[in-house]
């Protein structure tokens, strides 16, 4: 294990990150539009937004407090962090033993809350209502989370997510119930954390359903743009989760410069694809009413849960 | 660590395994299913995976009486049943109102814990058994469980029978999984009974609507007139 090559390779990870998430968010905004029958935004979208917005100067709001102007940075922070974690590129990174996929949930979370406080932090009607909204999510969302990873890690030993994803890996071909639950609910869980159709509306301008969106509607300026950038980010990085856990296939070991040549097509190829039944879920489905969102959420919680019984029953070794 | 990944599981086994588990996911939607109609969907694909299992393990263990009653399976619970469930509903002109008496997110909740409680109580069991498939005796357990649950927490009377007979397909799948079926006989009669009594709830159903005015059975709760 040569540290200096996997250090670089990390390195790597976080650049394609920061710069294939607003690409995937443009991608899917993209397939939106034309499963709408509407003419598309180009790819490039998202980077000369983020650019306008780091241009403009930042209106603050007279009584807003520092942890208002801190948050967009600590969010920002948080979403960097999670996507150098997840493993893309290769399953060798110096930042894996880091944090394991616990610690990935707890990261999420404390993004989560940051963004709450910042939501409510100015007063307004809105922020505490997109803040409430979010909090109530986010607790039904995180079990269910965490049981698909319980899942994953009782099939692999180990929380580690490196670990995880090199013996999904490596196995041989085997039909896993388990896995296949765990895999809907996570779809299901991702499709409520990064505020997609059937739970929020990522493109909607009507206030009084926003969630994600009422909470930083006192944002502008830079602040704006990092907020979205993490958004982009978080996006980037559940895309990459479960490609990671349910797709393991083309993720190399080593850290030569033949893997990245693997490495990299595969993870554009999975993350296009990926992009495309995002936005196709999103063309099909209509939003749920709010007080809906629980027994979507639920749903999720019991598929996880029955994927972890069920790999206890059915494919624990005997 | 990748050593208990090398499960020394046979493929068909494994399909086995695959299809208990969607068993025990249509369970489940039956149980947070709103619609009658939709019920009677899941029920029937409830069958049809019923039908799969039996025709896997009769393939896999050579077991001929197996093919007769996959056949049986299929005949009865994928097309006749739900063709009488159809119809009726369509004679009763009843779509929509599923009524349950808790709401449905507890319901799902209280049936997790039976699954829990029927994978424990069918651990000892299945180790006993010889069967290839003695693993999913706790699913076809958790299934008549999430069954019966099904039929206590509605209050309609075509609901009901719908749990009735995804119980009945609950102890078919574990008489496979645990012994490799019963004797043709017994299945047949079983069959029988189960079309028999089927014909009769649904001439009870309409005897009940035309007494109550509705098929709200917890009107029967009532003994005298007031």
């Amino acid at each position: 294990m040569s540290t200096a090559s996997s250090v670089l390779l990390q390195f790597l990870e976080l650049i394609t990150a920061l710069i294939a998430a607003p690409l995937l968010t443009g991608w899917v905004n993209q397939c939106r539009a034309w499963l709408g029958n509407r003419s598309a935004p180009p790819l490039t979208q998202f980077y000369r937004q983020l650019a306008k917005l780091f241009e403009k100067e930042v209106v603050l709001a007279g009584n807003a407090s520092s942890l208002f102007r801190a948050a967009p940075y600590i969010i920002f922070a948080c979403m960097v962090l999670a996507s150098t974690i997840v493993p893309t590129l290769s399953t060798d990174l110096p930042f894996g033993p880091a944090a394991d996929a616990i610690a990935l949930v707890g990261i999420f979370a404390l993004a989560r809350v940051f963004t709450a406080l910042a939501g409510m932090d100015i007063g307004t009607a809105f922020g505490t209502l997109g803040a409430r909204r979010e909090m109530l999510i986010g607790f039904l969302a995180e079990p269910a989370l965490l049981m698909v990873f319980f899942t994953t890690s009782l099939i692999s030993q180990s929380t580690s997510l490196s670990t995880i994803v090199e013996t999904l890996g490596q196995r041989e071909f085997a039909i896993y119930p388990s896995l296949a639950f765990a895999g809907v609910a996570f779809t299901m869980v991702s499709l409520a954390e990064n505020a997609r159709i059937p739970v929020d509306n990522p493109t909607t301008h009507l206030e009084l359903t926003m969630i994600h969106e009422a909470m930083i509607l006192e944002y502008s300026g830079r602040h704006l743009a990092l907020i979205e950038w993490a958004a982009a980010l978080k996006l980037y990085a559940y895309s990459c989760l479960g490609l990671a856990l349910f797709f393991p296939w083309g993720i190399p070991e080593g850290t030569g410069i033949f893997n990245l040549l693997v490495a990299l097509p595969s993870l554009a190829f999975k993350l296009a694809i990926g992009g495309f039944l995002l936005a196709a879920i999103e063309t099909v489905s209509a939003k749920l009413r709010i007080f809906r969102a629980p027994e979507f959420l639920g749903t999720a919680f019991i598929l996880s849960v029955l994927a972890m019984l069920v790999h206890l029953l059915l494919e624990a070794p005997k | 660590m990748s050593d208990n990944l090398h499960l020394a599981i046979p493929l068909y086994a494994q399909v086995i395994n695959l299809l208990a588990a969607i068993l025990l996911l249509l369970s489940f939607a039956m149980l947070a299913q709103r619609r009658i109609l939709s019920l009677i969907n899941l029920f029937m694909a409830q069958g049809m995976v019923l039908f799969a299992s039996t025709a896997v393990v009769a393939a896999a263990t050579d077991q001929h009486h197996l093919y007769w009653s996959a056949l049986i399976t299929l005949v009865l619970k994928v097309f006749l049943l739900p063709w009488i469930l159809h119809r009726l509903i369509r004679r009763l002109n009843v779509k929509w109102d599923v009524e349950t008496l808790i709401n449905i997110p507890t319901t799902m909740m209280i049936g997790l814990v039976l699954v829990i409680f029927s994978f424990n109580l069918a651990l000892p069991i299945s180790e006993l058994a010889g069967t290839i498939t003695r693993s999913t005796l706790g699913i076809a357990m958790a299934a008549v469980m999430l069954a019966f649950l099904m039929m206590i927490t509605r209050s309609k009377a075509v609901p009901q029978v719908i749990g009735f007979l995804a119980m009945e397909n609950g102890l078919f799948f574990a008489a496979t999984s645990a012994t490799y079926g019963m004797p043709m006989v017994v299945e047949l009669g079983i069959a029988l009974d189960v079309l028999v009594g089927m014909v009769i709830l649904g001439v009870f159903f309409f005897q009940i609507r035309e007494q109550f005015d509705s098929l709200d059975i917890r009107h029967m709760e009532k003994l005298k007139d007031d």
